[in-house]
């Protein structure tokens, strides 16, 4: 097998930054001498020191409020979060601090909150969120979603030079998913945050997705083109800001649009696209846009459960059919 | 330790600018001038005071809400203040802020954090400030301000606890002035008092009276040398009241008038004047003509505030994001991400550096932490609570 894994992706965007920038030093539960509860750090703070990779007490709210104040002293920090779900617990931080300072007294707060989010390993209620539309309304955060080991590690290196604050979601589900081994770019592998990628081209209908729903659409779309209709898949990969341009221009070409993701459609940042598409193309549109996600309740922990939950691609190719006979 | 002569005079000179801004603020309020809630620091005047006189120039203030002094010992106008109270778009956040959130950081690591109003969050974000400190090499300490009401939230907690497991050059004020808003402290907590609560986390604690303002520099003075000998954190209580409601709209009828009686007769303005007369420091005339000079200065300060425009609506939007227009004068780092920090930022090397934050662990790893002693001094005032 040759590439990185995903996960592989994200330990290697955090040694060449932290190899680049002295100002980069990463901040978290286990980090050290454990290595990172997914092993991400291993060995790192052998190499770059016990300042470099701070290990903390349990306490999310104080990581990202420490975060806060290092980063505007000028350094670096990427907290990370074991699991995404536990970014609940730092949330003042992060809104009424990271989010605002700009705004209210123009000190920037350039801080990286990474961590595992979603479903698909039955880690139950509190290990498989995707709490990515609590931070949507809040100004000043900036929301990433890679999909990819290529996007991981060149999103997460734009997140960590990026000046604002940003959120920075990874997919335990495709940590070490060896069909999503691929090689990297060469040299200084950097994706630009706010850009949309057309991860599959196609004519009939678009589905607009991020994160781990990608994989099912791309399964999706591949059933229905032995059938001969070819769908559009659009990786949203950055949620604020987010590419309006790329997804519009889809929807004008293809007049068929469905969002799909892995959070609970009510609230779901699902409706934010689905909502500006209808703005921006609604004389496009041969049939109203769908929106497809968890039904709204905690993510359930059985594996039976966790799979009538999460939208698979069964689901997404039922919804594009039913889309395409509109 | 007792300041020398002329910071003794100086200690007094700024609070008397705080208390005659304070007063003045209450004017403008009731001319109907003033947007939004007035909290004042009457009776706690020589916390802020005393405690930002003690810093060093290159330390960090974390202020609260009532610790409006530190601002004019940092170098602030009083007009800025004003400004900030009557949404002035002149003013230091060109309208977006309120009351004294505003401050100000520069590239080479000295200067005041605006606070919010979630009290308790500054103890963790000056953590990472105290953090940054020791990561770049600076010989600099931060002072951050908590209270009796700020210590129950669970951020004073998670961040305080940080520091004290990495030894931070921070110093966390604890002014315990009888009430959070209108609940008094027997309802906030079980323990005696913050000291006995801060003990809990291992690091040295000290405990002053908070309405003497060359105690409560004193104890700043020594527990800033503890951080930079890299003993620290320290905790300092500062035993104080809050002579007025939360805000102006409080009247505090909760509190018993024997209660402000007995702290009125302790009041830090009056304290300090009584002293330096006492002590042959200043004489009546020397001090009277600086009450005088002080309040014209503040009444200036008051006329150059009112003078000043109001914000333009269409600055509502900008300097969200990175690069966006903004109306506030954005001091930005000398460098963009792309390069290196420019020479000096970093005042040690790494190594250095990290031989620093490896010394308080043992070849085990584990914690070994010097016994920090609590024996603080009760504070005279402590029975008239």
């Amino acid at each position: 097998m040759s590439g990185l894994t995903y996960l592989e992706a994200v330990r290697e965007a955090l040694r060449e930054e932290l190899e680049r920038d002295r100002r980069v030093f990463l901040i978290g539960e286990d980090l050290g001498a454990y290595g990172g509860a997914f092993k991400i750090t291993q060995g790192f703070q052998e190499r770059y020191g016990m300042h470099r990779v701070v290990d903390t007490p349990i306490s999310e709210l104080g990581i990202v409020g420490a975060a806060v104040g290092a980063a505007l002293m000028g350094l670096r920090p990427v907290a990370e979060m074991q699991f995404m779900d536990f970014v609940s617990c730092a949330f003042d931080p992060l809104v009424n601090w990271a989010a605002k300072c700009r705004y209210r007294w123009g000190k920037g707060v350039p801080l990286v909150v990474r961590g595992p989010a979603g479903g698909g390993t039955t880690g139950g209620p509190f290990h498989g969120q995707n709490v990515e539309s609590y931070f949507a309304n809040v100004a000043g955060l900036k929301l990433v979603s890679a999909a990819t080991a290529r996007d991981a590690k060149g999103l997460l290196k734009a997140a960590i030079r990026d000046e604002d604050p940003v959120l920075f979601f990874e997919y335990k589900a495709l940590y070490r998913r060896p069909d999503l081994r691929e090689e990297m770019p060469p040299g200084d592998h950097v994706v630009p945050l706010g850009l949309a990628d057309v991860k599959r081209e196609g004519r009939d209908l678009t589905v607009v997705t991020w994160g781990t729903t990608l994989h099912p659409c791309l399964e999706a779309a591949r059933r229905l083109e032995r059938d001969g209709v070819s769908v559009e898949v659009v990786d949203l990969r950055t949620l604020v800001p987010w590419d309006r341009e790329t997804v519009v221009t889809s929807a004008r070409k293809t007049a068929k649009v469905l969002v799909a993701h892995e959070a609970p459609t009510l609230g779901g940042f699902g409706g934010e696209v689905a909502a500006a598409i209808q703005e921006e193309a609604f004389e496009w549109l041969d049939a109203p846009v769908r929106r497809l996600g968890a039904p709204s309740t905690p993510i359930p922990f059985a594996p039976s459960l966790e799979q009538a939950f999460l939208p698979d691609a069964a689901r997404i190719e039922a919804a594009l059919r039913d889309l395409h006979a509109y | 330790m007792t300041p020398p002569p002329e910071d003794r005079i100086g200690l007094y000179r700024f609070m008397l600018i705080t208390r005659d801004v304070e007063e003045r603020l209450g004017i403008l309020a009731k001319q109907g001038k003033l947007k939004g809630g007035l909290y004042r620091c009457l009776g706690q005047e020589a916390i802020g005071v005393g405690s930002a006189y003690a810093m060093g120039e290159n330390d960090v203030f974390g202020p609260g809400i009532r610790e409006l002094g530190a601002f004019f010992v940092r170098g602030y106008a009083p007009r800025l203040v004003i400004m900030q109270y009557m949404a002035k778009g002149g003013g230091p956040t060109a309208g977006r802020e309120t009351n004294v959130h505003f401050g100000e950081l520069h590239p080479d690591g000295r200067g005041l954090i605006s606070p919010i109003s979630m009290l308790g969050s500054m103890v963790s974000v000056c953590t990472g400030v105290a953090l940054a400190q020791r990561y770049r090499g600076l010989d600099a300490v931060t002072v951050a301000h908590t209270g009796d009401g700020a210590m129950s939230t669970g951020q004073f907690y998670e961040g305080f606890n940080l520091a004290c497991v990495q030894r931070l050059p921070l110093v966390v004020i604890g002014s315990n002035n009888g009430w959070a808003y209108g609940t008094p402290t027997n309802r906030q907590f079980r323990a005696r008092d913050l000291a006995a609560r801060a003990a809990g986390y291992g690091c040295p604690v000290m405990q002053v009276d908070g309405n003497d303002v060359e105690a409560v520099w004193a104890a700043t003075r020594e527990a800033r040398e503890i951080c930079l000998r890299g003993q620290g954190p320290v905790f300092v209580e500062a035993l104080t009241m809050r002579m007025v409601g939360h805000a102006a709209h409080d009247d505090a009828k909760y509190v018993s008038r024997e209660m402000l009686e007995a702290w009125r007769a302790r009041d830090p303005l009056a304290l300090q004047r009584q002293r330096l007369l006492d002590e042959g420091v200043a004489t009546q005339a020397d001090l009277a003509a600086m009450e005088d000079e002080v309040q014209a200065m503040v009444l200036a300060e008051a006329e150059a505030a009112l003078a000043a425009p109001e914000p333009d609506p269409a600055t509502v939007i900008g300097g969200v994001y990175h690069g966006e227009p903004s109306p506030l004068a954005v001091a930005g780092y000398p460098w963009t991400h792309g390069e290196a920090a420019p020479d000096g930022w970093f005042r040690q090397d790494a190594a250095t550096v990290e031989s620093r934050v490896r010394a308080p662990f043992d070849d085990t790893g584990l914690w070994n932490p010097e016994v920090v002693p609590y024996a603080p001094v009760r504070a005279a005032v402590e029975d008239e609570r």
